[in-house]
């Protein structure tokens, strides 16, 4: 019965979604007040209708109903309960859900939150988010359906994937979810600033803080990722460059330009055309991102939750989304005039430029990702393109964007000079050049350039906050009092900003780690890295749904034990798969890492890493999205909180509001 | 500054950014591109000068073998496309979905007596998986259809008479 509640409530939660794009897109046309005025109930009832749908689907999966396929497929009825829930977005079904049903919350934020915003801007934004809504809720209603009923029922559920057992990465899809379709307001917002043929300092008002939401889920959704690849794979690397990763990291790198082009739209009504652009392509490789990698188009190693019959439709509702999208770009684009000027060597200047390099990165990743099915289409090749390509494509392209990242700050709006902006710069550039050399001479060159880099983002970040409260030009009590008036919106950029240098640190620091795989019968030992590592023990422990063998490994330094590992290698009767798990010990700068391997003759496979600098890789992610949050909270982009609200012309009555001479 | 030259400039800087990603895109793509063959295209085709290949294939049944070499693991197993079969070595730790009759994409480099040294063993996170690679393959070779339904059991495809070779 609660199955078919649930289908139930995803076909009206379809039909409402249709609803909310016809009569909203015309009666934002027609300027009907009665029409327009049903687009917060429209959204709100596209939520209730899906959340029922989503809660179905979990309750069949928390009381094991083996009578729905999709529980049947991906669940056991011995599973923790926290796994049965989590479970729900664990395949390719129920991951669709739960993405329709983020929009769906995306859709209803806009309706509460948007009661200040024009009635026809509104009811488009709401009506341009129903339609791609429609879209996909009628993609999970016909081809991808988690309530098709089995009959009969199995005693036993096939289980869910071993390696999704686990609390990171149970939690990464709804992150990461969050972060992708987040980005579906700032595309609902420039398709209907298209359709109004209007972009203002206003729209990138509203813009801003949903691209700055959705940016800082997608930056902990990917480092989330990240992390579990480094502990849960057990082979110590965090990002391998597949087209999962990639098609994550592609919407994250035109967002972060996006971020950016909409402070100038707000600021300086310059860069309208461009941010525009950039809302639809980043929400584009969003929907590519999620979609093409489960439709088997793109072949990788660890997606998850693939279902590749269907990737036609998926790739016809793609299209259907993403050509009108740009063809409507390409037809009212024209019509936006950019209103402020600005000198190359100025705050916008730098913006732009980190729009350009923020592109051509996107550029060179999505080549690399896509030539391989590209070739097997074209050539009938079968291909991979591997690490060292993105390698030595985004190196080159990061070097002048990071530079640029301390520079940028430095620089007044519309006109600026580089010379004295430099200047201020002087003790960032020396300090950045001193590490370089330093690690440069005593170790390794790539190191060096990274460590220069994250040297000169941090003290950048930190030099711009001493700037604005003059510190050690004034007494510290008055710049700590001065501390309190800079805008939060300042002092998030910085710690976004350092914490890029953060994780730039970290990535450096993996240059220097160190591995080694060993062979050890209990009581055996090694000598490694510093560390003398002990197997003092080999148990075999039943767990709940697996059986585990546990290794006890303390590594000691100078005769005093550091730390007890404990790595084990999990066996899954039930789905026949082994997993790894991990024994990490770390202090924050280092991790001693260990890794239980093959177990045979009595003895076992120990993967010894150690492995200096690298949970700064994630906390970098962190403080990014910390400061990326810490600007959400500033007053000027606080909803209901409009700085300069007043002075907006209110939308006339009836008629089309005038284009903007263009010129 | 006027709107033309500072259109210019703009238009100047994208181009001289995306100009620099496509070359080096290009430059990097000659050297980084690593080629999916099967255990018949190592048979048939050895690559040249012992480039780094991604191999494909079945783990073949009972094939696998712990060893080691100065107290590190060494295990040795052979890949099958069901034609042909290659032996591969590989010094580390092997994923915990390795199988012996699954899937496995293996990256390394076709050493001078035969064997397949590899640096790098990629399992799919999921038991159905079968290497792309792989089904292209059984698909040329007639032994599976994939729209006919699932593969035939790996263990058979060792002793499967190819319809094309030998008249049948």
């Amino acid at each position: 019965m609660i199955p078919e509640l649930g289908n139930f409530a995803l076909a009206l939660a379809c039909c409402l979604a249709a609803a909310q794009a016809v009569l909203l897109l015309l009666g934002a046309e027609r300027r009907d007040a009665r029409l327009m005025a049903m687009a917060p109930g429209l959204a709100f009832g596209q939520l209730i209708a899906i959340a029922t749908s989503f809660a179905a689907l979990a309750w069949s999966n928390a009381i094991s109903d083996f009578s729905v396929q999709n529980v049947a497929a991906f669940s056991q009825s011995q599973a923790p309960l926290f796994y049965k829930l989590t479970g729900t977005w664990g395949n390719h079904d129920g991951s669709i859900l739960l993405w329709c049903l983020v929009l769906a919350i995306c859709g209803a934020t806009v309706g509460a939150f948007g009661a200040n915003l024009p009635a026809t801007l509104r009811a488009r934004v709401i009506g341009v988010m129903g339609a791609v809504a429609a879209g996909f809720l009628l993609f999970a209603l016909t081809a991808s359906n988690p309530f098709t009923r089995l009959s009969p029922p199995p005693m036993q559920g096939q289980g869910m994937n071993p390696l999704l057992q686990d609390p990171a990465l149970a939690i990464h899809p709804p992150i990461l979810y969050l972060g992708y379709v987040g980005f579906s307001v700032p595309f609902a917002f420039a398709i209907a600033a298209l359709l109004e043929r209007r972009v203002d300092a206003a729209w990138g008002r509203w813009v801003r803080p949903w691209a700055l939401t959705s940016w800082c889920f997608l930056t902990c959704g990917i480092a989330l990722g990240s992390w579990w690849a480094y502990y849960d794979l057990g082979w110590g690397g965090f990002w391998f460059w597949d087209p999962v990763e990639n098609s994550s990291l592609l919407p994250w790198l035109t967002g972060t330009a996006l971020l950016h082009s909409a402070i100038v739209v707000e600021k300086r009504e310059s860069l309208k055309v461009w941010s525009v652009l950039l809302a639809i392509v980043t929400f584009s490789l969003s929907l590519s991102g999620t979609f093409l990698t489960r439709s088997g188009i793109l072949n990788s190693v660890h997606a998850f939750a693939v279902a590749p019959t269907r990737g036609l439709f998926i790739l016809a509702l793609l299209g259907l989304v993403i050509v009108p999208s740009l063809l409507l770009f390409a037809f009212r684009a024209p019509i936006l005039a950019p209103a402020g000027l600005f000198a190359p060597v100025s705050r916008e200047g730098a913006i732009v430029l980190n729009n350009i390099l923020l592109c051509s990165i996107a550029a060179v990743v999505f080549t690399g990702t896509l030539y391989p099915p590209f070739a097997a289409l074209v050539a009938g090749e079968q291909l991979s393109v591997g690490a060292p390509f993105f390698n030595s494509t985004v190196l080159p392209l990061a070097i002048p964007l990071v530079l640029a990242m301390s520079l940028g700050p430095t620089l007044s709006w519309k006109r600026a000079a580089l010379f004295p902006a430099l200047l201020r710069l002087w003790w960032v550039a020396l300090a950045a050049a001193a590490v370089g050399i330093i690690v440069a001479l005593g170790w390794h060159g790539l190191a060096a350039l990274g460590f220069a880099g994250s040297t000169w983002l941090i003290l950048g970040a930190i030099r711009d906050i001493a700037a604005r409260v003059r510190l050690f030009r004034l007494p510290l009590s008055e710049s700590l009092s001065r501390l309190a008036g800079v805008p939060l919106g300042a002092i998030g950029a910085a710690i976004a900003h350092a914490g890029l240098g953060v994780t730039i640190a970290g990535i450096s620091g993996m240059t220097f780690a160190a591995q080694r795989v060993v062979f050890l019968h209990p009581g055996q030992a090694t000598d490694f890295a510093g560390y003398h590592w002990a197997l003092t023990a080999l148990d075999h422990v039943p767990g709940p749904d697996f059986n585990a063998e546990v290794a006890t490994l303390p590594a000691s330094r100078d005769g005093r034990i550091v730390a007890v590992l404990h790595p084990a290698d999990h066996t899954f009767p039930v789905q026949g798969t082994d997993v790894t798990d991990t024994a990490i010990r770390t202090n924050l700068v280092v991790d001693l890492y260990t890794a239980l391997g093959a177990v045979h003759d009595g003895g076992a496979e120990v993967r010894l890493r150690y492995d200096p600098l690298a949970p700064w890789i994630w906390l970098g992610a962190l403080v990014m999205a910390a400061g990326g949050g810490l600007s959400l909270a500033d007053r000027r982009l606080r909803v209901g909180a409009p700085a300069r609200r007043p002075s907006l012309p209110s939308p006339p009555g009836g008629g089309r509001r005038p284009a903007r001479a263009a010129g | 500054m006027t709107r033309k030259r500072r259109r210019l400039i703009v238009l100047l800087a994208c181009l001289a950014g995306l100009g620099t990603a496509t070359g080096l895109a290009l430059s990097a793509f000659s050297s980084s591109i690593v080629f999916f063959v099967t255990p018949t295209d190592l048979a048939t085709r050895p690559p040249a000068d012992a480039r780094l290949v991604r191999l494909g294939g079945l783990v073949q049944q009972g094939s696998v073998q712990h060893a080691l070499a100065d107290g590190h693991p060494l295990v040795r197993f052979r890949v099958t496309d069901g034609h042909d079969s290659i032996l591969v070595s590989f010094s580390g730790i092997l994923p915990g979905l390795f199988r012996e009759g699954q899937g496995v994409v293996v990256q390394g480099r076709l050493a001078p007596g035969g064997t397949f040294e590899a640096d790098q063993v990629l399992a799919r996170h999921d038991s159905a998986y079968m290497p792309k690679a792989l089904v292209e393959a059984l698909k040329k070779r007639g032994l599976w259809n994939p729209s006919a339904g699932p593969p035939p059991p790996p263990a058979t495809w060792d002793t499967m008479r190819i319809p094309t070779k030998s008249g049948g």
